[in-house]
């Protein structure tokens, strides 16, 4: 017998794992340039295969060599092209970047989808409006789609959208389209006018006193940037709005999407698996939320 | 129920024994700290220590994981795998197994970890007890993690020449057989004589903390507004050391590593720490834990309040760890007392 080697090093195996963090594969079938900073990606998974989401969810998306991010999903599961999804990015750093130089045909790695969908059995039978502060209109859209091809089970639709200038404005010509929908009330304001905007100019808040709202059958569903959230909420509850029929939705840094690697946490909530959509009635206990 | 006796000059028998078919990993003196490291032979070991640098955690969920290797260019990674080794983690202490406890609990929740999963199969626990209280840092004794409860595969108590088994799981009961050093003791006559060794030694125990376990949650549920945080939050460097060492802190960053060549690479996960000023920031610059006190009372609530709203248990071991690691001097068993004291006070 030889005491030299170590013996405990022949049992050593490697061995397959559940591939949990290993993405799908995407392909780029459309892009779009949308403002200075957003780009659209239209994504088809490999075979076609259906990524069987809900409005609210999001992906992370995975480039090899650089990383992953968390993309919120910006299509309709009601839309009628099934095998295919849609994202708007905005270019923020090193992933954002590395995306935003991708074209058609180009591949890229999806996982998911992650989080919490907008409750939307629970919205079913009520009026609606969608608040929606710069690229809060991207998850937005998803649900406002969603409730388009489904109208006939909601009550009256309100969209309020807000965004820093007329050249920051998303989906321009899709809004238009809500504006002709008769069964629609569309508004927009922007915090900086240009010479050609003949709309409403001030913060989002200024077009929530202009809705009527019935408290006992509304629901206010408010997509924005953090800072947004303070003053359409405290607008909204001085309308009358009960706290838990306030949808909102979260970003947080994230990193698993698995509710493991603690980045996404505020207080005892994950946000990649409690949310990111939340009611406010959750959240207002919650110090590290708004 | 199975009980075994060891006599004392037997133990090197007893690892040369799991040798056999495991690695064997054990508490080792280092400079005057100890560590968790492979052993050849029982005389490398120290049975009395003080919570080793890091926990056992390491074996079961390591500072840096592969989680898949990548080809560049390619969206789904080329294989997923983990290695694997029988192992036996030899004299962990039960505070340690509590953390592997807590640990089991996260990575075992759903969605399941599959590395996790896979090396936690392969480990095997044999504790030792502790007999002695470590120092003033650990708060084992409120925690009620000093004694034996769950969580190993057999435990080993200290009964003058010789060491008495107790064999807790159907693992503990292959590894503790076959081998004429271990003798079978009939259980009645073993629980006896541990009751009286553990009588004895938990009068050695005190208490440190001024808050019992079943107070600490209605405290910690009052305390998030105290001055205390503000306290700790100035003298707190934001250096992260109380988090890599705690046996209950698993929060993870993820980063790709690619090779020279850049043919390809690894996607790994590596141990993370909320204490560090960006583990919260999100584009925009958007930081909800910005400040040294919002992010020391997080760490206090993922250990007190957090999991015990979500697990229904603390994640906190009374190890001592953190307040042993602290530049600050920021000590576990300070804070806790100090914001007990204010709730006492109202
Ligand atoms: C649920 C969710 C949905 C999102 N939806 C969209 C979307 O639809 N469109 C879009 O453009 N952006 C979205 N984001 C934000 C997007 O994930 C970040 O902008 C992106 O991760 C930044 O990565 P980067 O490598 O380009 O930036 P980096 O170079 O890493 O850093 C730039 C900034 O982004 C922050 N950041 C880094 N990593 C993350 C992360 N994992 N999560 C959040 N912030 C991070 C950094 O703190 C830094 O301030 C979403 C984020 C979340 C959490
Ligand atoms: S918080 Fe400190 S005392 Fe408690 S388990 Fe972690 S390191 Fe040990
Ligand atoms: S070890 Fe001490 S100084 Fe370092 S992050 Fe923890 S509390 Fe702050
Ligand atoms: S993103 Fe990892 S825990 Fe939520």
């Amino acid at each position: 017998m030889c005491d030299c080697c170590n013996e405990s090093n022949t049992k050593k195996q490697v061995i397959e794992v559940d591939p949990q963090y290993s993405p799908m594969e995407g392909t780029i079938v459309k892009t779009k340039i949308m403002t200075e900073t957003e780009k659209f990606f239209e994504i088809k998974l490999e075979g076609g295969k259906e990524l069987g989401h809900m409005p609210g969810q999001f992906v992370q998306f995975s480039l090899f060599g650089i990383g992953e991010a968390p993309i919120s999903i910006s299509s309709s599961p009601t839309k009628e092209d099934k095998s295919t999804f849609e994202v708007v990015v905005r270019k923020a750093g090193v992933f954002t970047s590395a995306m935003h130089k991708l074209e058609e045909d180009d591949k890229i790695g999806v996982r998911g989808p992650f989080g919490k969908p907008f409750p939307v059995d629970d919205l079913k039978g009520n009026d609606l409006i969608f608040v929606a502060g710069g690229l809060g209109l991207v998850p937005l859209r998803s649900l406002i789609n969603f409730v388009i091809d489904k109208r006939r089970d909601f009550g009256s639709v309100d969209i309020l959208l807000g965004c820093k200038a007329p050249k920051d404005r998303l989906f321009t010509d899709e809004a238009e389209g809500w504006n002709k929908l008769t069964d629609i009330n569309h508004a927009c304001t922007v915090d900086q006018s240009d010479p050609e905007w003949k709309g409403n100019v001030g913060v989002i808040t200024t077009l929530i006193p202009g809705v009527d709202i019935n408290v006992n059958r509304t629901y206010a569903v408010v997509v924005g940037p953090p800072i947004m959230y303070k003053f359409v909420i405290s607008e909204l509850l001085k309308k009358g709005m009960p706290e838990k029929q306030i949808i909102l939705s979260l970003e947080r840094r994230m990193k698993c999407g698995l509710g493991k690697c603690g980045h996404c946490q505020i207080n005892d909530k994950y946000v990649c698996q409690d949310g990111p959509t939340f009611t406010y009635e959750e959240l207002k206990g919650l110090e590290e939320a708004l | 129920m199975r009980y075994v006796y060891l006599e004392k000059s037997d133990l090197d028998k007893m690892i040369q024994h799991l040798k056999k078919e495991h690695r064997v990993v054990a508490p080792v003196a280092k400079e005057n700290l100890f560590v968790f490291a492979d052993v050849e032979n029982a005389e490398e070991i120290t049975l009395e220590y003080l919570p080793t640098i890091l926990p056992p955690k390491k074996y079961f969920f390591p500072p840096k994981q592969v989680l898949g290797e990548f080809t560049m260019g390619e969206t789904k990674m080329s294989s997923t795998t983990v290695e694997v080794e029988p192992t036996v983690i030899f004299a962990a202490h039960t505070c340690d197994i509590d953390g592997m406890e807590c640990l089991h609990t996260v990575f075992r929740n759903d969605p399941v970890d599959p590395y996790y999963k896979k090396i936690e199969k392969e480990i095997a626990v044999i504790g030792y007890e502790c007999m002695f209280p470590c120092d003033e840092c650990a708060t084992c004794v409120t925690m009620d993690t000093h004694v034996p409860k769950a969580g190993y595969d057999a435990m080993m108590t200290d009964a003058g020449d010789k060491f008495i088994i107790h064999i807790n799981s159907k693992k503990g009961d292959a590894l503790i057989s076959n081998n004429p050093i271990f003798k079978e003791v009939e259980s009645g006559t073993a629980k006896e004589e541990i009751k009286k060794l553990r009588a004895a030694k938990l009068k050695k125990f005190d208490v440190k903390l001024k808050a019992s376990y079943s107070e600490l949650p209605g405290i910690f549920a009052d305390s998030y507004d105290s001055d205390v945080w503000e306290g700790v939050g100035k003298r707190c460097v934001s250096c992260g050391n109380c988090t890599a060492v705690c046996p209950t802190c698993y929060c993870f960053d993820m980063y790709d590593e690619v090779k020279l060549d850049i043919s390809g690479g690894e996607r790994k996960r590596v141990w993370d720490s909320c204490q560090l000023e960006e583990f919260a920031e999100v584009a925009g610059n958007e930081n909800f834990r910005e400040e040294r006190s919002s992010r020391q009372r997080h760490r206090y609530y993922r250990k007190f309040d957090y999991p015990v709203k979500k697990y229904n248990k603390f994640f906190c071991t009374g190890c001592g760890r953190c307040t042993r690691a602290c530049m600050a001097e920021i000590s576990l068993v300070e804070t806790v007392n100090d914001i007990t004291k204010e709730n006492k006070n109202v």
